[in-house]
């Protein structure tokens, strides 16, 4: 809602230095994420489109996409809920304990990919922890869907709520204060003001969050045992394809992982457009 | 649970919001059962080998190489990111110019285009044949294979950590404190040192923790662009692969351990410092 | 009441969640009515394979018994699909890359006993291979024998023996070289030295390393299995490189094998056991000889003798003592792998 548009105001730089900043961030990004970007889109339409088409509508690609969407929506709203209460509880009240609390969150981060599938396979595998009881039981988590989730729930889990902290620390408790002096309920309050206050926050962790949840690798191929058509997700096909010596459908995949991605950004702007007119109609 | 809301209101401090039981008592729930209880089977498994066994294999003389790289080259990653990223997210929100919606999306992307496509993409670009490693070569520069590889991509890892930690920050901060320190006669380079970069400054520490922390654990885009030379280019997360792949998962783990309490304590040290800042200023 | 608005949608949220999940996880393995379904663990450069063999199968089986059998493949590195079945992948039969692989699940998870290399002919492998040099095309180099390797300025493409089963065969077959030249361990150690010193890129595998080579450009000889080799000759790069056979190699045998509790549990025995006989007959060798691997069946390899020339094999079992200690002397922590690298 404080978005601004360009101004000419005092308060903003010179148009020349304007255009330097943006040159130089522009260059930035033109050598770290455009060109390996590039790199991968000329690889994959190299033959064309329709080898391209072909990769992509594969049956193992067709499931391992399924897939991919199924681990993103349930493990992403789970870690948006945490994110939201974990946030809430952080940055609205003092508590002995606060920055140990705040590390563990992170600490997901600070997990090597390939640590964050082996938890759990030595907590659920065959020789782990609750193997034994598992397998009397007849239930499956490892080198399947449910691991997959785990694994992915556990890589994306600070996510949303470590880009809501930041953001409700600057902003402070006085917005929340005053809508409950004024009579509100707690939950109106987190919902009136607290929730419009922090939306870009919220957005772009979950954002991210699906962005990294459905382009997992490490994890994700530790615990999924790699079966055809039942197991990979679409990184993990993606390899299978690579090392089939199948680059452009190795390729062809991956840019449809970016191109998912790339979903977001009109799902981005269609709610800035909407919070816009919406905030717009208030004032 | 309201008995232990009470009991939690006697020690944080008095606060008129509510909901600090329920989201207190979720995050730490949901906290332990992803993230503590499976990480403990690693405390588990390297508690069960003896100290001997732990540090022969955790501090040997190649896991310290390793070590010294991984967090190297992590940590120059982070300050590029923490740098480039903090100039991507102000162009971002402050200016307007043909094509930023594309860019702003585009951001994401190092997180939907699963690791190892990326450590494919860069190797393909900075390997000596490649688009950019054949005019690096003849200048005597080399990028693929070399500790320099693996800090590109763990630039490329890390980069929206930092835009996205600050951006949504940068959008909420108001131009009216920038605009009352340019009345008082505030240049522009004291506004931005006195008013806007404190602002920012715990958003970027978030950036800088987490870009560092991702890129010490990150496997699958370093190997392809690392070379994997032992004692030159071998990253720790490599090294707890190999112990794998002797089947010795007791040495897997103790590598693991080492790792994560090494990164634990360098972003606790920042989560703490960040609160006595904060403290300081409240004061 | 806000609280328990909230809470409320969260136990749904998780519920259904979790509801999804096991729904997801229900569907899986074993038999059942007339079909039957066979989880094959296996390694990378198998894929193609498989894929030739398994409809051949599916039919031979459908005559034989009237029932119908699918597959799920399962394929990535070696060592890692062993873990997966101890860990509790349950294949019904695993075909990996060396019997080390194999000889764990017995130790470890006692899946199938420790006896499993005798249940089948040839050491329970049906197809072999050997480790052979790639080079681009005229050799410009003039590699001819693993002496031409430690050339000055000749660059060797092989993946990392840590992380690579096929890279493990490399390090033997250079060994088994150096030993036969030098007449000992040590000059063997000192070859393997001189050998790695020339390597500029260890990749974590066997396809990664052919990528290196082949994609990228870097090298001037992969060391590859003759497999490899062939398939990135004829398909991957036709015309732009030649195989190179050393005058001694090492016998590469990938053994397949049925993991007894887990196709008893799923009642596959019969058909799992089938299925890996099934690889020793001479339809199924014809295919193994067209996927580049040497066929066991003496007369279908006589029809192949063009592709795979004659050359002096060294065995694992003869030369090295079996993979058991062949994996301790030199790839375990402080091997001889190890031992070369190590700063002097």
């Amino acid at each position: 809602m404080k978005r601004q548009s360009p101004s000419t105001e005092s308060s903003t730089e010179s148009r020349t230095a304007q255009i330097l900043l943006i040159a130089l961030a522009l260059a930035f990004l033109a050598f770290f994420l455009m060109l390996p970007l590039i790199a991968v889109f000329s690889e994959a339409l190299k033959q064309g489109l329709a080898p391209f088409l072909d990769a992509v509508s594969n049956p193992d690609a067709l499931s391992a996409i399924r897939l991919t969407l199924i681990i993103a929506a349930i493990s992403v709203p789970l870690n948006m809920v945490f994110g939201l209460a974990a946030s809430w509880a952080i940055t609205k009240f003092s508590f002995p304990g606060k920055n140990l609390l705040l590390t563990l969150i992170d600490l997901p981060f600070s997990v090597s990919p390939v640590v964050s599938g082996l938890i759990f396979v030595l907590l659920f595998g065959a020789q782990g922890l609750l193997g034994p009881w598992l397998s009397a039981h007849g239930l499956k988590i490892i080198f399947a869907v449910p691991g997959i989730i785990l694994a992915t729930v556990f890589i994306t889990f600070p996510f949303v709520a470590r880009e809501l902290i930041p953001l409700m620390m600057e902003q402070g408790k006085d917005d929340e204060e005053a809508a409950l002096s004024l009579g509100a309920s707690g939950w109106q309050t987190f919902w009136h003001v607290t929730l419009p206050n922090i939306r870009w926050g919220l957005l772009y962790g979950v954002l991210l969050c699906n962005a990294r949840a459905m382009g997992e690798f490490g994890a994700v191929s530790v615990v999924s045992g790699h079966i055809r058509g039942e197991t990979n997700t679409m990184p993990l096909h993606v390899e299978i394809l690579y090392n089939e010596y199948d680059f452009v459908g190795a390729f062809a995949v991956a840019s449809l992982l970016a191109a998912l991605a790339l979903v977001t950004l009109v799902l981005k702007t269609v709610l800035e457009w909407r919070f816009d007119l919406h905030s717009g109609a208030r004032h | 649970m309201p008995s232990m809301t009470t009991r939690k209101a006697r020690w944080r401090a008095p606060s008129v919001l509510p909901g600090f039981g329920l989201t207190f008592g979720f995050s730490l729930a949901w906290l332990s059962l992803i993230v503590l209880i499976p990480l403990s089977t690693l405390f588990l498994k390297s508690a069960g080998m003896g100290w001997q066994a732990f540090v022969d294999v955790g501090f040997s003389e190649r896991a310290l190489t390793a070590y010294r790289l991984s967090f190297g080259t992590a940590i120059a990653a982070a300050f590029v990111n923490a740098v480039f990223g903090l100039l991507v997210a102000w162009v971002l929100v402050r200016y307007e110019f043909p094509g930023k919606r594309v860019i702003s999306a585009l951001v994401d992307l190092p997180f939907a285009l699963p690791t190892a496509v990326a450590g494919i993409a860069l190797t393909a670009l900075y390997a000596p044949s490649g688009w950019v490693g054949q005019y690096l070569d003849p200048l005597g520069i080399k990028v693929a294979f070399t500790p320099i590889g693996i800090t590109v991509a763990l630039v490329f890892i890390g980069l929206p950590f930092v835009v996205r930690s600050v951006e949504p920050v940068l959008a909420d901060l108001g131009k009216d404190v920038e605009e009352a320190a340019a009345t008082l006669g505030a240049s522009r380079a004291q506004t931005f040192a006195r008013v806007i970069f404190p602002a920012i400054l715990p958003a970027l520490f978030t950036g800088f923790a987490l870009a560092f922390a991702r890129g010490v654990g990150e496997y699958g885009s370093v190997i392809f662009i690392s070379g994997n030379m032992p004692g030159r280019t071998e990253i720790a997360p490599l090294l707890i692969v190999t112990q794998l792949e002797q089947y010795n998962y007791n040495g897997a783990t103790a590598i693991a351990m080492v790792m994560m309490l090494v990164s634990f304590a360098v972003l606790f040290t920042l989560n703490a410092l960040q609160s006595i800042r904060r403290r300081r200023l409240g004061a | 009441m806000n609280a328990g608005t909230l809470n409320r949608r969260l136990f749904l949220s998780v519920a259904a969640a979790g509801a999804l999940a096991v729904s997801l996880a229900g569907c899986s393995g074993g038999k059942s009515g007339n079909s039957v379904e066979i989880t094959n663990v296996s390694y990378d450069p198998t894929r193609e394979l498989y894929q030739a063999v398994n409809p051949a199968f599916a039919a031979y089986w459908k005559k034989k018994t009237g029932q119908d059998v699918t597959f799920r493949m399962s394929h990535g590195g070696s060592g890692k699909q062993s873990r997966a079945v101890i860990d509790g992948l349950e294949a019904d039969v695993a075909t990996l890359a060396l019997a080390y692989d194999i000889d764990v699940i017995a130790e470890k998870a006692k899946l199938l006993p420790a006896d499993w290399q005798k249940a089948l002919p040839d050491n329970s492998s049906p197809y072999t291979s050997t480790i052979v040099f790639l080079v681009r095309k005229g050799n410009p180099k003039a590699i001819r024998d693993w002496n031409d390797l430690v050339k000055p300025g000749v660059q060797v493409i092989t993946p990392n023996p840590k992380t690579s089963g096929g890279a493990r065969w490399n390090f033997l077959a250079a060994w088994a070289y150096g030993r036969k030249a030098g007449g000992s361990d040590a000059a063997a150690e000192a070859y393997v030295k001189r050998l790695f010193a020339q390597v500029p890129v260890l990749d974590s595998g066997a396809r990664g390393a052919t990528t290196t080579f082949v994609e990228r450009g870097i090298g001037d000889v992969l060391l590859a299995w003759e497999n490899e080799a062939l398939l990135a000759e004829k398909k991957l790069g036709a015309g732009k490189f030649e195989i190179v056979v050393p005058s001694i190699s090492v016998l590469a045998e990938p053994p397949v094998a049925v993991i007894a509790n887990n196709a008893k549990k799923h009642g596959t025995e019969a058909v799992s056991k089938a299925y890996l006989e099934y690889l020793y007959t001479p339809e199924a060798q014809v295919a193994i000889a067209r996927n580049f691997y040497r066929p066991s069946d003496p007369k279908i390899a006589e029809q192949f003798a063009g592709q795979f020339p004659k050359l002096n094999l060294t065995t694992i079992d003869k030369d090295f003592g079996g993979w058991t200690k062949a994996q301790k002397t030199f790839f375990d922590d402080g091997g001889v792998f190890d031992r070369i690298y190590a700063k002097k």
